[in-house]
């Protein structure tokens, strides 16, 4: 573990050269393994190390494997492996369901897998920590080395590399006793310092062996690089006032040109697509010296990226304009200014970005941080609080997906087939499976061979069969490359290009496809709710959408001073994290804190107090009030925009009950706006345990689950978690719509399960995914346990300074309870008016 | 309001003339004719799922016939039909009966008990083998309608025949509705598909143009009852 820059990368594969030096394993297979998330990680790390290589002398053959590697060398791969082999999971997941997998990986010495802390917190880790119980058991005396930047619980990471249950008795690592329970490594600073040999450690024997007591879990060696240079960090102030709401930034855009004037080349990291483009245009917009400023996100295309990440290196660039793309560790260039726009939502995820200045330990990174609204400045200070004392936020360890497992049990199968009780303790010794009961996993290989249905009506059409030897095999070639076909647990969303149109002059309304030039992509779901005449918000313009043709989307320029009526993907994507929501929370609490936040923040709680109260750093604000013939009621839980809109809804539903009649609601990460026709203050000072009650715990029982079901975020997951395991076919980008008898909407298939048989594998899978994914389940429980019998309520006669934070969210966003109905019925009704007018 | 109240009340279950026949379209995707006490239902590609696995190795919850069975059996407990046609396309493909569960066959003997069943033949089960019950037919003649599998274009006033899976899209304030529907024009009507694994074709696409060149309007199943939506309120794909 390593802060970035301390070269924790060459660090990580001096062992593996140390040991091919001398020559004498040549010809002898493969030796080391590397895996990185990115495939251009994979490529440049390749390249950094053959240059070392190529200088020493050495005799080792250093190659990578991508999804771009031509099949003629993949094939080769196999057959005579390199020495050193760098890839990603999901090619990993390739190999080693590959027929020859056990020959090529027997020979095995080292796994390094690099940016550790960026894997393990998604559905890759759980798929990538299958391959490497895979890699520890094909070989017996493998050494697993994981880099990481400083997180939270290093132990989680110390887990994930090494087997965690007696599965595999290595002999040679019988040897090392449990040597770091202490949590403590060798502390190594600087250059020279001595290289701890990461060996593969074992706790003492577990129950299954008959050891009695619970044995700490085996974990590998830490080794944590202290120091580097502390951050040069600043939150940026400018002569303006900032709102309340958005992320833009707009204001700052002339002072964060003055800072790209003032330094050689700038990352300006900000967290959406939107936003990215958004920025772009701002600064070009400015760019009276014509400096090389560029753009980098997702949504542009690879060849695009390539370039932008070649000028990078060659130092020709200023300034780029990126989203979390570039959050992890390539050294394109040198960088000596970061500046991150809008919140930080995270310290760990704030630290990583300013490392991306200046990749030097000694030296320090310079970043500026700069809030889009006065919130984001509260934020910020909480984020500059916690680099300065180096807290970490980092997310808890996963617990493996269910339906990552179903693809990896077609893989093995594959890969020449699984004896279940051996398989099930390879896949147990796995850290985020480790607690994996027998039943779930046959349940499992259940729903890999038939589907895992009650109702058994697939036997005959199985997948995978087992053999009178009691193995596990792939039925025929067809599955099989089914499987590779699918593999991976990246689900892209489908996205069509936005390109501008021309309009016909003589015919208005009449676009001509494939005109004008091509501004982006948005994603399908969002295209799919557009209708002619819209106007949306794309690439820091108000465009007019007109059709969509031969799959793209037509839009036109609005006039100027035109609204955006469709609200678009603008928030955050991340969601503020539990450890900084809870230093706003204790900032605004303090008011002895307000003398280091900029002024207007602090005038602006100063005025909240006057006008209601600030609530205390556990406490839980409601407040109520009248304006424009509804009734309001705001909260204030920092608990993020996810666990919000899950709040939103289950709150509306009560206040329905409780014959309010909510009409709508809105959240941002910070609060939530619920809307009535009836007063909600009157009631509360009728019935005085009426918000308690409100915001009862129970909330998380029936009402969770009946909304949970019926809710689109819930489908979406579903869909996702029925991909990757197989259940229905990948679509690629580019590939078409198919006709309406070859597949079935998910929709469909996730209603009739629902129904039929709700304890299925992947409603399991879908539901553990909306406890912490899209849904935040979890952190809106924890949340309403804190606030029990702590809810401050304000009946106000008048707006409060707080509620208009949210307030300001209203109509950004889509209004509940406008069920399907609803918008069937003003359609009906414009087709009654024109059967009367 | 008062308009609303009463079109909620009316609209429920819509009726249409056709040929001087009247058909009350029902929220589950049924076509009621009480003069002739018969219930129309169209494509219910039994087996779909069953279907998918034998020809793909895709597994989908084979709970499809179950569900759509379901469905048809509430439809005829309520109506208490004397005569059920099923528009063609009732299987996903020919094989589909041998693959069916036994208590998804029995539930169709027991819905066929005491009643004319009519199997029209579809393009997916034109050559539907034996042992389902109910009879078979090209084409069925009722009073003035004509019903068929695939509409044909052009023909006589009456027709009412299914094969398209219409579906409508209602897209507003950046939402966008989906649903299966009823597709008329006062001279013929396109059933929705009743099947719980049918997908649908909008009604905007060309395939309706040749159907309905002087416009239609779709009746599309909402959660609670049936609206009538004019061709300029649906969105195309």
């Amino acid at each position: 573990m390593a802060p970035t820059g301390a070269g924790k990368t060459l660090a990580g594969f001096l062992p593996s050269l140390v040991s091919l030096a001398g020559g004498e394993r040549r010809g002898k297979g493969l030796h080391t393994l590397y895996v990185s998330p990115l495939k251009a990680l994979a490529v440049d790390i390749a390249r950094n190390l053959e240059m070392p290589v190529a200088e020493m002398g050495l005799p080792v053959r250093i190659e990578t494997r991508t999804g771009d590697t031509p099949s003629h060398k993949r094939t080769r791969q196999v057959s005579r492996p390199p020495d050193i082999l760098l890839t990603t999971p999901e090619q990993l997941a390739l190999l080693i369901a590959h027929r020859e997998a056990e020959a090529l990986f027997a020979g095995l010495r080292c796994l390094i897998l690099d940016e550790l802390h960026a894997l393990v917190t998604s559905k890759r880790g759980d798929l990538l920590s299958l391959a490497v119980a895979r890699l520890h058991r094909l070989s017996p005396g493998l050494t697993a080395i994981g880099l990481s930047a400083t997180v939270r619980e290093p132990d989680e990471l110390r887990k994930y590399l090494v087997p965690q249950t007696p599965a595999l008795p290595p002999p040679s690592a019988r040897e090392g006793g449990p040597r770091s329970e202490s949590g403590e490594g060798s502390d190594v600073s600087g250059e020279g310092a001595p290289f701890s040999r990461p060996s593969l450690t074992r706790g003492p024997p577990s129950p299954a062996e008959g050891g009695g007591i619970p044995p700490s879990p085996p974990m590998a060696d830490l080794v944590v690089v202290q120091g580097g240079a502390r951050p040069d960090l600043a939150m940026l102030e400018i002569d303006a006032t900032l709102p309340l709401s958005g992320h833009t930034a707009w204001q700052s855009m002339p002072a964060i040109y003055d800072l790209i004037l003032a330094h050689r080349m700038v990352l300006v990291f900000v967290n959406t697509r939107l936003q990215a483009e958004y920025t772009f245009q701002e600064l070009w917009r400015i760019n009276e010296a014509s400096l090389p400023i560029a753009l980098h996100h997702g949504s542009l295309d690879a060849t695009q990226r390539r370039r932008v990440e070649a000028a990078m290196a060659a130092g020709q660039l200023r300034a780029i304009v990126c989203t979390a793309t570039l959050d992890l560790g390539i050294d394109w260039g040198d960088v000596d200014l970061v500046v991150n726009i809008g919140a930080p939502k995270g310290a760990s995820r704030i630290m990583q970005r300013i490392g991306r200045a200046n990749h030097r330990m000694d030296e320090p990174s310079k970043a500026v941080l700069v809030p889009g609204n006065r919130f984001e400045m509260l934020e910020c200070r909480a984020a500059l609080d916690a680099v300065e004392e180096a807290a970490q936020d980092t997310p808890d360890a996963r617990i493996g997906a269910p339906d990552v497992l179903a693809q990896h049990v077609l893989g093995m199968a594959c890969a020449g087939g699984f004896e279940p009780v051996a398989f099930y303790e390879e896949i147990v010794s796995a850290a985020p499976y480790a607690g994996l009961s027998w039943e779930e996993f046959e349940q499992v290989v259940d729903y890999v061979a038939t589907g895992g249905y009650a109702l058994r009506a697939y036997e005959r059409f199985a997948k995978i069969l087992r053999g009178a030897d009691g193995v596990w095999r792939v039925r025929d070639a067809r599955v099989a490359q089914q499987y590779r076909m699918n593999v991976g647990t990246i689900i892209e969303a489908p996205r069509v290009k936005v390109r501008l149109a021309r309009t016909l002059r003589g015919r208005p309304g009449t676009v001509v496809p494939r005109t004008g030039r091509v501004l982006g992509e948005v994603e399908e779901d969002f295209a799919e709710t557009l209708t002619p005449g819209d106007t949306f918000l794309f690439a820091g313009e108000v465009l007019r959408f007109e059709g969509l043709a031969e799959d793209e989307l037509m839009a036109t320029r609005a006039g100027p001073g035109t609204d955006p009526a469709i609200p678009s993907y603008a928030g955050s994507k991340f969601p503020l994290s539990t450890f900084l929501a809870a230093r706003v929370r204790a900032l605004i609490a303090d008011p002895f804190e307000w003398d280091r936040l900029p002024e207007q923040v602090s005038r602006y709680l100063l005025q909240q107090r006057r006008r209601s109260v600030l609530p205390g750093e556990r406490d839980l604000l409601v407040e109520t009030f009248p304006r424009a013939n509804r009734h309001y009621l705001t909260a204030f839980p920092f608990e993020g925009r996810l666990a919000h809109q899950t709040l939103g809804m289950l709150l509306t539903r009560r206040l329905e009950r409780a014959g309010l009649r909510p009409l709508g609601f809105a959240a941002n990460d910070y609060g939530i706006a619920v809307w009535t026709t009836r007063d909600v203050s009157e009631r509360a000072a009728l019935d005085p345990g009426f918000l308690d009650a409100l915001f009862a715990q129970d909330m998380l029982g029936d009402d969770l689950e009946a909304w949970l079901d019926e809710s689109a975020m819930m489908k979406r997951t579903f869909r996702q978690c029925a991909v990757i395991a197989g259940l229905i076919e990948r679509r690629y980008p580019g590939q078409k719509k198919t006709g309406r008898q070859v597949t079935v909407s998910t929709d469909l298939i996730y209603d009739v399960l629902r129904k039929h048989q709700p304890d299925h594998l992947l409603l399991r899978a879908a539901r553990q995914d909306a406890a912490t994914g899209l849904l935040d389940v979890r952190r809106l429980g924890v949340m309403l346990e804190r606030i029990q019998g702590r809810i401050i309520h304000r009946a106000l006669d008048r707006v409060s300074p707080l509620s208009v934070s949210v307030m300001l969210e209203i109509g950004r966003e889509r209004v509940y309870g406008e069920g399907a109905d609803e918008i069937l019925a003003e359609a009906e009704a414009q087709l009654l008016e024109e059967a009367l007018g | 309001m008062a308009l609303g109240l009463r079109l909620e009340k009316t609209q429920k279950s819509p009726q249409l003339t056709l040929a001087g026949e009247i058909l009350t379209l029902d929220l589950c995707g049924g076509a009621w004719l009480e003069a002739h006490r018969t219930l129309i239902v169209s494509d219910l590609h039994l087996e779909k799922g069953s279907a998918f696995a034998a020809r793909s190795g895709q597994f989908l919850p084979p709970y499809d016939t179950a569900e759509t069975l379901a469905c048809l059996h509430e439809l005829v407990v309520r109506l208490d039909p004397a005569c059920v046609v099923a528009l063609g396309d009732s299987f996903h493909d020919a094989r589909g009966p041998e693959r069916m569960a036994p208590g998804d066959r029995a539930m169709i003997a027991a819905l066929q008990e005491g009643r004319d069943w009519v199997w029209i033949a579809g393009n997916h089960d034109a050559a539907v083998s034996e042992g389902v019950g109910g009879r078979y037919a090209e084409v069925l003649s009722l009073g003035g309608l004509t019903l068929r599998h695939e509409p044909l274009p052009g023909a006589p006033e009456g027709e009412v025949a299914g094969h398209l899976h219409p579906c409508g899209k209602v897209a507003m304030r950046g939402r966008a509705v989906r649903r299966r529907c009823f597709v008329t024009d006062g001279k013929r009507l396109v059933m929705p598909a009743f099947g719980a694994y049918t997908g649908g074709l909008n009604v905007r696409d060309t395939a309706f143009e040749a159907l309905f060149p002087a416009g239609f309007t779709a009746h599309l199943l909402g959660d609670g009852r049936i609206f009538a939506i004019g061709r300029t309120m649906l969105a195309k794909d």
